[in-house]
């Protein structure tokens, strides 16, 4: 079935396919293999993408429930040549390894500064307890995201 | 030899440089093997057994075949050259042979236009299984001589006796690395017979060399090239779908992708070997010891893979970092049904640091002393044998220090009874503070460094100073430790030239860098870095009559002499070298040898609050001293060790394959637990700097003593807050109220 939706600030019109998740369709179906396939089950977060002001994880939502949706990946997330700014206080502060649950963090990450530009390091670990990093041990990430607080 | 200090080189060594491959990771352009496209491209998928044993009755693959958009169906008829494989014995068949021997093996593999249709056509194939009595306990397959390797260890005066003696059995779970990204390839034919593959692999040349026997074709013929990588610790030393997706481009002479979802992911690569570990301590009354006695058995699953390997490091670190003068070990690995085991992070030392380390606590406790005076009273220094091997330590080896350094950090405050995030079990109110006890408990692990037991180990790297900068050329694989990075900052350092980018390089282009494990990349394609850009650096100062190189050339006396367009006006200038760390022995027939080409030790601390009741355990924080030799990257070093400490408790506290008639019950994200961000516990850590003497600017591997010492640390904090005795990991909410 066809549909509709704004995927980065842009306005699409896609086949949604029968019965495809919409990471499948992000990924396979619109060439944005920046969401990340890691379980499928709605449990690590690499697909983490925002949906009409919420983060969800894209492996959970039909891609035809996306119609009419407002939708932001990792890839609306930096301008051409600056880093958002989650982005730039992971590099920084060395949040990044493998780098395969990095996506999911960097959308959860900024959906939460948005509504909280301050978030104290207790916020900071429940809002991203649904991502799962296998690398960091979750203290480079935490201490990046402390210093874009201000903390 | 003229040399330089890196001081004044932006980006070289000692500084936390950030990592080359950050900004694309962090917008989502980095490409992982799953990301990897071609024009054309098939998708394959695999029918798996369903059964731990079991023969196969039957098998027809037209139902499959007759579907639309499935392009091939192949089984283990279909494997034109050598019809098995395996790191040290290939004795698992490409494609199930007649007999299933682990559940999810293999059994045929389909190419279809899309993965849904491949999904469909492995539903479609015609297959019969008869289900065979599995064998899945360990001690039965030793029983019945189902043994991959026996590695026995006799040191000294075997009636040595003293009057202090502390028994105990332990056991491991199964572990799983799960790393975040499953298992993904890409193979292209290259129209001529060849094909190239990208591939998640730790070893890009150790798979290589077996994927063309299998595919009858000439080593030239097939090219493994490095892909991204999403995480590894050990999953990948051992293939996966590599063989599968080359025959199924070959057979359909078109570009093939195959990924694994989690599911199969769980059965699709080795895990850490579970094992039952029984241990003898004798020591004097005033805590000497005098003799080490220690059975093992580790589950090596339905395939060697690196098994062997793995019982060498359980036997060889089987006392810890102690000095003893009498030591008697068998260690097994054995052969059962259950799934496959052999890298991960530890490699065989886990298993047995979580029972030396055990043994030392009960050890204290019968002789009433402390137990980290214990352990520094019989702490093994540099210029001692190892209490096994018999190897004298001839490098660093700070074991004192790791102890009293982590024993000195600063205490977490005590548990904030206001705050329910605190609260073992988290904000669900499922305790309240008065049920809660606090716990602190220590261990300290050795490890060896790169690959020991003689083996030829070496890793290549090509150097080449171009006007542009400089190229870094290694078939090393980055798994995300941050390899890319401090061998960028090794080449400037070496140098003087700030512009240097690593190019991942194919088995064709390049000989071997040898695997990304046993905390080795470091050490050994840092080596071969060091080594080719001292050499280029020479041959630069040489030709510029000069005796400084910096990015704008050479340099005579504070004088630019000349410019760098001038230098390479002949072409680059390039070093190719092969780097070896010092030479091992085969263990001769009682374990004994020159086995190891570096050690490593590190000590953790672990702090935990329970609620014995209920068994909910929180771990508050777990603090590090490690022997790192140089800390190249700072930052990279902390996110390691960070990490590693993860990995370890999860061992202790949650993780673990529960596998039944040798079927994974929990092969999901949902039923396997991993650590969360609410479960990480705050790490200090100190970082002890006395150089290796064969790491590039004395630096030594770092990546698995985090988590091996971390694991019994948390036992035995958790032993503390409990008075029980736990001698199984993981420690699960039953193990503690015994319910």
């Amino acid at each position: 079935m066809d549909i509709r939706f704004r995927l980065n600030g842009e306005d699409r019109a896609v086949d949604a396919g029968g019965t495809q998740s919409l990471l499948s369709l992000l990924r396979d179906g619109l060439g944005l293999p920046g969401s990340k396939n890691a379980c499928e089950q709605g449990e690590c977060g690499s697909c983490t993408v925002v949906m009409d002001g919420k983060a969800v994880c894209s492996c959970l939502v039909m891609a035809a429930d996306a119609d009419g949706a407002d939708l932001t990946t990792v890839e609306g997330l930096a301008n051409e040549d600056t880093l958002h700014a989650v982005q730039q206080a992971m590099l920084d502060g060395g949040g990044v390894q493998c780098g395969f649950c990095t996506p999911g963090f960097v959308v959860a990450a900024a959906h939460l500064f948005e509504s909280h530009p301050s978030p104290s390091t207790d916020e900071i670990r429940e809002a991203l307890s649904g991502n799962i990093c296998r690398c960091t041990g979750y203290g480079a990430i935490l201490r990046s995201l402390e210093k874009l607080a201000g903390r | 030899m003229t040399t330089t200090t890196g001081t004044r080189i932006r980006g070289g060594i000692g500084e936390s440089v950030k990592r080359p491959d950050g900004i694309p990771k962090l917008t989502g352009n980095f490409a992982y093997a799953s990301d990897l496209t071609a024009d054309g491209m098939l998708w394959g998928a695999t029918l798996r057994s369903p059964f731990a044993r079991a023969r196969l009755a039957r098998l027809d693959t037209a139902p499959a075949l007759a579907i639309p958009g499935v392009h091939a169906v192949l089984t283990q008829d279909d494997v034109p050259g050598r019809k098995t494989f395996g790191q040290i014995t290939p004795d698992q068949p490409v494609l199930v042979d007649g007999e299933a021997r682990f559940w999810g093996e293999p059994a045929a593999v389909v190419a279809a236009d899309d993965p849904e249709t491949a999904r469909l056509a492995v539903a479609a194939i015609d297959v019969e299984w008869e289900e065979l009595e599995p064998q899945v306990d360990m001690e039965e397959a030793l029983a019945n001589d189902e043994v991959f390797r026996y590695a026995p260890v006799r040191r000294g005066d075997q009636e040595a006796t003293g009057p202090v003696v502390v028994e105990g059995f332990y056991e491991i779970g199964m572990q799983d690395q799960a790393p975040l990204g499953t298992e993904a390839g890409l193979a292209i034919p290259d129209g001529e017979g060849g094909v190239d593959l990208w591939v998640t692999s730790q070893w890009t040349h150790e798979d290589h060399d077996q994927i063309w026997r299998s595919l009858n074709l000439a080593p030239g013929q097939v090219r493994q090239h490095p892909a991204g990588i999403g995480g590894a610790f050990g999953a990948r030393e051992d293939m996966s779908l590599h063989i599968h997706v080359c025959l199924l481009a070959l057979r359909t002479g078109r570009p093939v992708k195959m990924v694994y979802n989690r599911e199969e992911s769980f059965p699709g690569h080795v895990h850490r070997h579970p094992a039952r570990l029984w241990y003898r301590h004798i020591a004097r009354d005033d805590g000497t010891l005098v003799r080490v006695e220690a059975k093992m058995i580790l589950d090596g699953g339905a395939y060697m893979d690196t098994t062997p390997a793995v019982v060498g490091n359980a036997a060889y670190f089987a006392v810890g970092p102690y000095r003893v003068d009498s030591v008697l070990v068998d260690a097994y690995g054995v052969r059962t049904n259950n799934p496959p085991a052999g890298a991960m992070r530890g490699f065989g030392v886990v298993q047995a640091c979580f029972a030396h380390e055990s043994q030392m606590d009960r050890l204290a406790a019968a002789l009433g002393m402390d137990p980290l005076e214990l352990r520094k009273h019989n702490a093994l220094a540099t210029g001692d044998p190892m209490s096994t091997t018999g190897q004298i330590i001839e490098t660093p080896l700070p074991t004192v220090d790791v102890i009293e350094q982590v024993a000195a950090l600063p205490m977490p405050p005590a548990l904030d009874t206001a705050d329910p995030l605190r609260l073992p079990g988290g904000t669900g109110l499922t305790t309240t503070p008065e049920y809660v006890t606090r716990g602190v408990g220590y261990a300290v692990s050795i490890k060896n460094i790169a690959f020991s037991e003689a083996f030829d180990d070496f890793s290549e790297a090509r150097v080449v100073l171009a006007p542009g900068g400089v190229e870094v050329h290694t078939a090393a694989v980055e798994v995300g430790q941050g390899m890319v990075t401090v061998l960028q900052q090794i080449a400037r350092t070496a140098l003087g030239v700030e512009q240097v980018a690593v190019i991942p390089t194919d088995t064709s282009e390049i000989g071997s860098a040898g695997s990304t494990s046993a905390s080795r990349q470091t050490q050994m394609t840092g080596g071969a870095v060091l080594e080719a850009a001292r050499a280029v650096r020479e041959k630069a100062l040489e030709r510029g009559g000069g005796d400084d190189l910096t990015s704008e050339g050479v340099w005579l006396a504070g004088e630019l002499v000349m410019s760098m367009d001038e230098l390479c006006a002949d072409g680059p200038i390039a070093h190719h070298a092969r780097f070896r760390h010092p030479p091992t022995e085969e263990p001769d027939a009682n374990g004994q040898g020159v086995l190891h080409a570096d050690f490593a030790v590190a000590a953790h601390r672990a702090v935990v609050d329970v609620d014995a009741e209920l068994g909910l355990v929180r771990v508050v924080q777990v603090d590090t001293a490690q022997d790192i030799g140089l800390a190249l990257n700072p930052q990279s070093v902390r996110g390691q060790i960070e990490g590693g400490i993860l990995q370890g408790v999860g061992l202790a506290v949650m993780e673990e394959l529960i596998v039944e008639r040798g079927i994974i019950r929990n092969a999901s994200f949902t039923d396997y637990l991993l650590p969360t961000f609410l479960d990480a516990p705050d790490v200090e850590m100190v970082l002890i700097e006395e150089p290796s003497p064969w790491g590039p600017f004395g630096a030594k591997g770092i990546g698995e003593p985090p988590t091996i010492s971390s694991t019994p640390a948390v036992a035995a904090a958790i032993r503390d807050a409990t008075g029980l005795e736990l001698n199984r990991v993981p420690i699960r909410p039953q193990d503690i109220t015994g319910t």
